[in-house]
């Protein structure tokens, strides 16, 4: 063992870095959204406003469990997670502060921020379908809803519902249909599979391209990703819910977003970091190194994304994602959606 | 004494957190979970730990029988790559096999395509899990036979042979008997690893008792009824454990003779091509073929994703499971061997619950530290802001302490499952002859027991040192700003589904695990010698 790195050793082992003094200006994220999807940017941030970024990363879980538990003294003054659910549940906890801000407020569509003004989302994550092009003309498509429809009988592979992005396209359709139809729809999903669900996006995609089934429901950056790898898969995406009139029309949308902690110890700092991210120039950077769509609806998405075709968003706020989550949960559960 | 008591508080204070979740119950979570979950989990998880028993225990005792006892072409490489299935964890092999084996993978589409033939075992099933985390697991049994045949040595297989027992039967009636409490050691292991592992089931999406406490927590928003369920989990751990324990205190064992080297059985030609064949397919399963397809991803993102940092990385891992080896190490052996001193009925009890801490889900674990250590950090932020106009966020969190306590609650069964089976093969009349010679008990402990436990300790040291280097959600929860380790890095990549990309951490975890294990072997076979 090497001098210096005993002695780092020493010092990490008797002192921790936060009580040391600043020297320049800091702000500290929690995040849930992994290292090399903000890293770049928080290293653009620091480049230009000369203030540095701290982070750690964890799931969301005990990323929440941990800032309850650290109270006034947590070093956190910023949640970053990659969806709403999460974002709703740690403002229920009380963990996040209401935030006013002028630019947040021109920078995001209103549905997908806290009514409140908790927490804001940064990128747009959409769950649309996904169809062996061989097999499947896209006339035959039409909305999620339909996918319970006998004709998909043994034609449908879904991923776990366990998976957060599940949950939030049940719950939106809670909001729409009330839980009997919801369920309704479910259970035809679940008897229409053609194999037990996916543990991801990507295995339920490969399984649709080997011709296993013929349609599947995904976030678009796994289709971007696996198509980038392998261009030649018989794969399109399709964009549900078009034509709908109700609630429910347009494609389901879960958001990538953040908050300020509530015993933030530099809440400002955190606020502007939140609005620097949802800013014109940030905006690409936060959703082009995942293949997403910036929140900021004046800023393109990246051409390969922007390839695939514009489409209507669902627009209900994404807030319902987390407050119908465990009624979301439990109605997949007696479906018998695994 | 005193200082095992102490050990077993600390890991005690998960266990209160997690049980005095009950002080708030979400009875419709509860009940919810009652009516449509709990039963087909329930089954799902007696059917995985009944598999999960037998696979590693066949593969475990048959693999260290071969190698501690016959001589076959080939056995001297088998003695130590058979361990290193340990260095992979469980939820890297599983994700090969589904993307090897399934549907899509490259084995059914060449028959379906090639040949038409469908309709092959799916993979993802219950037959799958168990396979896999049986390949995963086996080296905790197989290492902890291996020492125990090989202590105990042939001459007590000469003996039954003598007396007339046929060589099978030898095995079955006094080799396998005497070596039961090593065996149970590594099979308790496996089976808590098992019950808190997260990362396999999630692949295989099969549903066990710990899929439901993160469904709980991370879906249904109640750690309160996570911490429930897990409670449950726990004290079904505990009953196992007291069960086991009661059925091998009605045993002594001593060791009879340890130069296994000088006389190991001869196979027929045809036996000891089979030996080989069986040792070689368990090897290229449970290691080889998922290592290559660790190294054909790692091939394709290493030019972009292999930077400087992997240093640090890598280096944060081996200081950390070093330390954090030696600390678990020590104290096992401190509680062991105060068990041994005072084998009394409370110290047997302190003991079984310090090693609970194995069978914890890791992240609900981790949570039922931090609570308490934030709660302890927040009293003294106060008081230090308060007398001295302490200005800061964290005192104890944030530091490498928490993190290798965290480790000390979550491992000691690990270490302590070698090293108490290794001591209870110590004989008492060696403790009396070495108190007759006016040996007390830390020179009874330095100068006669100690080297008799040399295996045991490495043994103990091995196991620690790869299982750390592979734990996520302890080292994500305590982990210092700055301080990312290798398996952090499998965290980043897996959690948006970058399987391949998490290839080249996985990878580095497989070699710098390695390095422990070899050792091990080196120093295991000078001492034969």
């Amino acid at each position: 063992m090497k001098a210096s790195s005993l002695s780092r050793l020493f010092a990490a082992l008797a002192l921790s870095a936060a009580a040391l003094p600043a020297l320049a200006e800091e702000v500290t994220v929690y995040s849930a959204r992994n290292e090399q999807l903000i890293k770049p940017l928080f290293d653009a941030y620091t480049k230009e406003n000369g203030v540095q970024v701290k982070f750690i990363t964890d799931k969301e879980g005990p990323l929440m469990a941990r800032l309850k538990a650290e109270g006034k003294n947590t070093p956190a003054d910023m949640l970053l997670t990659v969806d709403a659910g999460n974002l709703w549940q740690a403002s229920a906890e009380g963990l996040l502060r209401p935030i006013k801000s002028k630019v947040l407020d021109a920078n995001v569509p209103a549905h997908l921020r806290d009514p409140d003004g908790e927490w804001v989302g940064l990128s747009v994550r959409a769950r649309t379908l996904v169809y062996n092009t061989n097999k499947v003309k896209p006339a035959d498509l039409s909305t999620y809803e339909d996918l319970a429809s006998p004709k998909w009988k043994g034609r449908l592979c879904l991923r776990t519902s366990k998976k957060v992005y599940n949950q939030s396209l049940v719950a939106m359709m809670i909001t729409e249909y009330g839980e009997g139809k919801t369920e309704d729809i479910v259970t035809g999903w679940v008897k229409n599979l053609a194999t037990s669900p996916f543990p991801d996006d990507t295995k339920a995609m490969e399984a649709v391209a080997a011709g296993q089934c013929d349609v599947t429901i995904v976030n678009t950056y796994y289709f971007g990703r696996l198509m980038d790898k392998n261009p030649s898969l018989p794969l399109a995406i399709f964009w549900p819910n078009q034509t709908l009139k109700n609630k429910a029309a347009g494609v389901h949308v879960n958001v990538s977003g953040a908050g300020v902690t509530k015993y933030a110890k530099n809440p400002a700092g955190a606020q502007k970091l939140i609005e620097w991210l949802s800013s014109d120039k940030a905006q690409n950077l936060f959703a082009d190194v995942n293949m997403e769509y910036p929140a900021n609806p004046r800023v393109k998405p990246d051409p390969k994304v922007a390839a695939w075709g514009s489409f209507k968003p669902n627009l209900i706020n994404v807030k319902e994602a987390g407050s119908l989550q465990a009624q979301a949960v439990k109605l997949m559960d007696r479906a018998g959606y695994k | 004494m005193l200082l095992a008591l102490a050990v077993a508080v600390l890991v005690l204070v998960p266990v209160v957190v997690t049980f005095s979740s009950f002080a708030h119950v979400e009875g419709d979570i509860l009940a919810h979970l009652t009516e449509f979950v709990l039963p087909e989990l329930v089954a799902n998880t007696l059917w995985l730990v009944v598999g999960v028993a037998v696979g590693v225990t066949v593969l475990g005792v048959s693999l260290a029988w071969l190698v501690a006892m016959c001589d076959f072409p080939g056995r001297r490489l088998f003695d130590w790559a058979l361990l290193l299935p340990l260095a992979l964890p469980a939820y890297v092999t599983a994700f090969v096999a589904i993307g090897l084996l399934d549907f899509t993978g490259p084995l059914q589409t060449w028959l379906r395509e090639g040949w038409g033939i469908t309709g092959l075992p799916e993979i993802r099933s219950r037959g799958g899990v168990v396979l896999v985390m049986s390949l995963a697991l086996y080296p905790y049994v197989y290492l902890i036979a291996k020492n125990a045949f090989a202590t105990q040595g042939a001459i007590a297989l000469e003996a039954a042979q003598s007396l007339g027992l046929s060589r099978t039967r030898g095995f079955f009636r006094v080799a396998l008997p005497m070596a039961r409490p090593w065996i149970a050691a590594g099979l308790m292991l496996a089976l808590m690893e098992t019950l808190a592992d997260f990362g396999t089931m999630a692949i295989f999406n099969y549903d066990t008792f710990t899929t439901a406490i993160y469904k709980a927590w991370y879906s249904l928003f109640s750690l309160p009824a996570a911490a429930q369920l897990a409670s449950i989990l726990i004290l079904f751990v505990l009953v196992a454990v007291v069960f086991e324990q009661r059925s091998r205190m009605q045993m002594r064992y001593s060791a009879v003779g340890r130069n296994a080297a000088t006389r190991r059985i001869r196979l027929s030609p045809g036996r000891a091509a089979l030996a080989f064949l069986y040792a070689a397919i368990v090897l290229a399963v449970a290691f080889l073929i998922p290592i290559v397809q660790l190294a054909l991803w790692t091939r394709e993102i290493w030019a972009t994703d292999l930077d400087a940092r992997y240093w640090s990385f890598t280096w944060h891992s081996l200081l950390l499971s070093g330390l954090g080896a030696l600390l678990v190490v020590a104290v096992s052996l401190l509680l062991a061997y105060a068990g041994r001193l005072r084998p009394a009925n409370a110290m047997l009890w302190t003991q079984r619950l310090a090693t609970l801490g194995y069978a914890f889900p890791g992240a609900v674990l981790a949570v039922g530290l931090y609570i308490p250590v934030a709660a302890l950090d927040n009293w003294l932020i106060d008081s230090g802001r308060a007398w001295f106009g302490f200005e800061g966020t964290e005192v104890l969190k944030g530091t490498l302490l928490v993190m290798l306590a965290a480790y000390l609650v979550r491992f000691l069964a690990v270490g302590f499952g070698p090293i108490d089976s290794g001591l209870q093969r110590i004989t008492r009349s060696v403790d009396e002859a070495a108190r007759n010679l006016g040996l007390g008990p830390g020179g009874l402990l330095a100068r006669v027991h100690l080297p008799m436990l040399r295996a045991s300790l490495l043994t103990a040291a091995t196991l620690t040192f790869v299982d750390i280097m592979k734990e996520m959600p302890i080292t994500l929860m305590t982990r210092p700003f700055g301080w990312d380790t290798l398996a952090v890095r499998v965290f980043e990549m897996t959690s948006e589904g970058e399987w391949e990309r998490a290839a080249l951490p996985s990878l580095a975890i497989v070699v710098a695990g390695i390095i422990p294990i070899i050792l091990l072997t080196w120093r295991g076979s000078r001492d034969a010698h």
